[in-house]
């Protein structure tokens, strides 16, 4: 039973027909469309955002599509279970069965390969990985020049099929052993023209981000994505003056899930601060706003006429937002 | 003449320092003076880490090769033309690698010549430096017959391989570093006006 939403971003309507247990904490997940029709392409580095309704919300969470780019008969994603997190990856790992229907968005990639590059070198912490499996694909079938390195809690998500398909190329970096990427040597030892891509948590983002600017990489050069889960925080009230109603976020829920829940459409696209589609203008406010994304600069946030209510938030007395 | 606001103009900005495993110069002319005023401004060591390629062209024998060469241990490449420069410069690049900063400082013929051997050997162009310095004069492609006139200070010019009388614009080529001459008499030939000296 698929619950029909407010949000007018185009949805495909998908059957899971393979859950795969990669690792004890993560499931790689098969959907295949329901119309049977070709799925739009995507190349490596999109996500999709998944539609899951839980009781009497709607997730919407965005993912990495890991399968090979140019497949149209289904997409794959991996998902990590976060036993602290918000409720979607739990949602993913335990609610989903065989044969259930969902909707998900089409691809949108803000981590495309930049082709100009003479060699790419991908860096992944644990399960930052999954941008880099479609990548790759995509990189071995163009012969391109490329080296992974991946560090991860102990010897299992993807290592094996990573050693099996890509041999050399991947240097493996396991954090019960006290392995840590040398970095600095990687970084200062690659031929000029090489690009580097960062996925994986904060910490480590910010510190090939760092490392490789003290190195003199341009940020030309220098691609990372970073989702945000929607930080939690305290409840408050937000008015909406187009629509003309007053909407109550929930502590766990973003203002972006609030917004939807209320029946209004919001645009979007990665639900994590980075993409910029939900860009929404403040009106006025009496109060402080938490800005939580890595889209608007430090200016745009020291303003207070704008904020991205994905991972945004507010404390305070009155929020209008002209949506 | 020239058409205000066309956006392939480049536009130059003062050398800065950046941190950098390599530091990569290539200047000709008064452009050793940038490089001058900006050991000014560097911090330790980064000196020992520099290579200054440097084609003297109009400023030989006015002692910059030596000042040049007391900033780096590295020997000075003195260079007699661009073009015998650009082979050494395609060199050095490729056996560069990433943390190498690249600086270009001069006259727009060698900042844009010098652009296109980086951006050929895999380097973002907006995170190249660049400096004018010196003679305004500029490298120019005939749109019609595809050569290029080097050294044009007049508008408009005559084309130095098939003649016809040329407007110089603002309208620049990255990809083979010059701006664009446009017949100016195309409509009436003969009736082009007389050129002055508008790039010095």
């Amino acid at each position: 039973m698929i619950t029909k939403s407010a949000d007018k971003t185009p949805k495909i309507e998908v059957e899971v027909t393979h859950i795969q247990q990669v690792s004890d904490i993560i499931k790689r997940f098969t959907f295949t469309p329901v119309d049977g029709a070709p799925l739009p392409v995507f190349g490596g580095g999109a996500h999709i955002v998944v539609e899951m309704p839980d009781g009497d919300i709607i997730r919407r969470n965005p993912y990495s599509l890991v399968s090979k780019p140019g497949t149209t008969e289904n997409y794959q994603i991996s998902v990590r279970r976060d036993d602290v997190g918000r409720g979607g990856s739990l949602y993913m790992h335990n609610s989903l069965h065989i044969g259930d229907h969902l909707l998900v968005s089409h691809p949108v990639n803000l981590f495309h390969i930049d082709r100009r590059a003479r060699k790419h070198l991908l860096i992944a912490g644990g399960i930052g990985i999954t941008p880099f499996l479609a990548m790759m694909a995509e990189l071995e079938d163009e012969s391109a020049n490329f080296e992974l390195h991946l560090s991860a809690r102990t010897d299992g998500a993807f290592l094996d099929e990573l050693r099996g398909l890509y041999g050399s190329k991947g240097s493996f970096y396991r954090d019960d052993h006290n392995e840590v990427i040398p970095l600095n040597e990687i970084l200062t030892g690659q031929p000029l023209g090489t690009h580097v891509y960062v996925c994986g948590p904060t910490g480590m983002l910010e510190w090939v981000l760092r490392t490789a600017e003290e190195a003199g990489w341009p940020s030309q050069n220098v691609h990372y994505e970073r989702f945000l889960a929607p930080p939690t925080g305290l409840p408050y009230e937000v008015n909406l003056a187009t629509s003309g109603i007053t909407v109550n976020v929930g502590g766990h829920q973003s203002m972006l899930e609030a917004i939807e829940a209320a029946g209004v459409a919001a645009p979007y696209l990665c639900r994590g601060g980075a993409c910029g589609q939900c860009e929404t203008r403040v009106l006025s406010y009496d109060g402080e706003l938490l800005h939580n994304d890595h889209f608007l600069t430090e200016e745009e946030h020291a303003s207070g006429t704008k904020i991205m209510p994905c991972v945004s938030r507010f404390q305070g007395r009155e929020l209008v937002l002209e949506r | 003449m020239l058409v205000e606001g066309i956006k392939s103009r480049p536009i130059y900005h003062p050398l800065e320092p950046k941190p950098g495993s390599r530091h990569l110069f290539v200047a000709d002319a008064e452009g050793a003076e940038a490089i001058l005023e900006l050991a000014g401004k560097t911090p330790e060591g980064f000196w020992d880490k520099a290579r200054i390629l440097y084609i003297p062209r109009s400023s030989a024998g006015k002692g910059y090769e030596d000042r040049l060469q007391a900033l780096t241990s590295f020997p000075l490449y003195v260079g007699p033309t661009i073009a015998a420069a650009i082979p050494r410069l395609t060199k050095e690049l490729a056996d560069a690698n990433m943390g190498t900063q690249i600086y270009l400082a001069g006259t727009e013929g060698l900042v844009g010549q010098a652009m296109i051997v980086a951006l050929e050997a895999g380097v973002d162009q907006g995170s190249i430096q660049r400096e004018h310095r010196g003679s305004e004069a500029r490298r120019v492609q005939c749109v019609h017959c595809k050569g290029i006139t080097e050294e044009v200070t007049t508008q408009p010019v005559k084309c130095s391989h098939c003649g016809l009388m040329l407007l110089v614009r603002d309208h620049y080529s990255r990809r083979i570093g010059a701006f664009q001459g446009v017949c100016i008499d195309a409509e009436q030939p003969g009736t082009a006006p007389e050129p002055e000296e508008a790039f010095l």
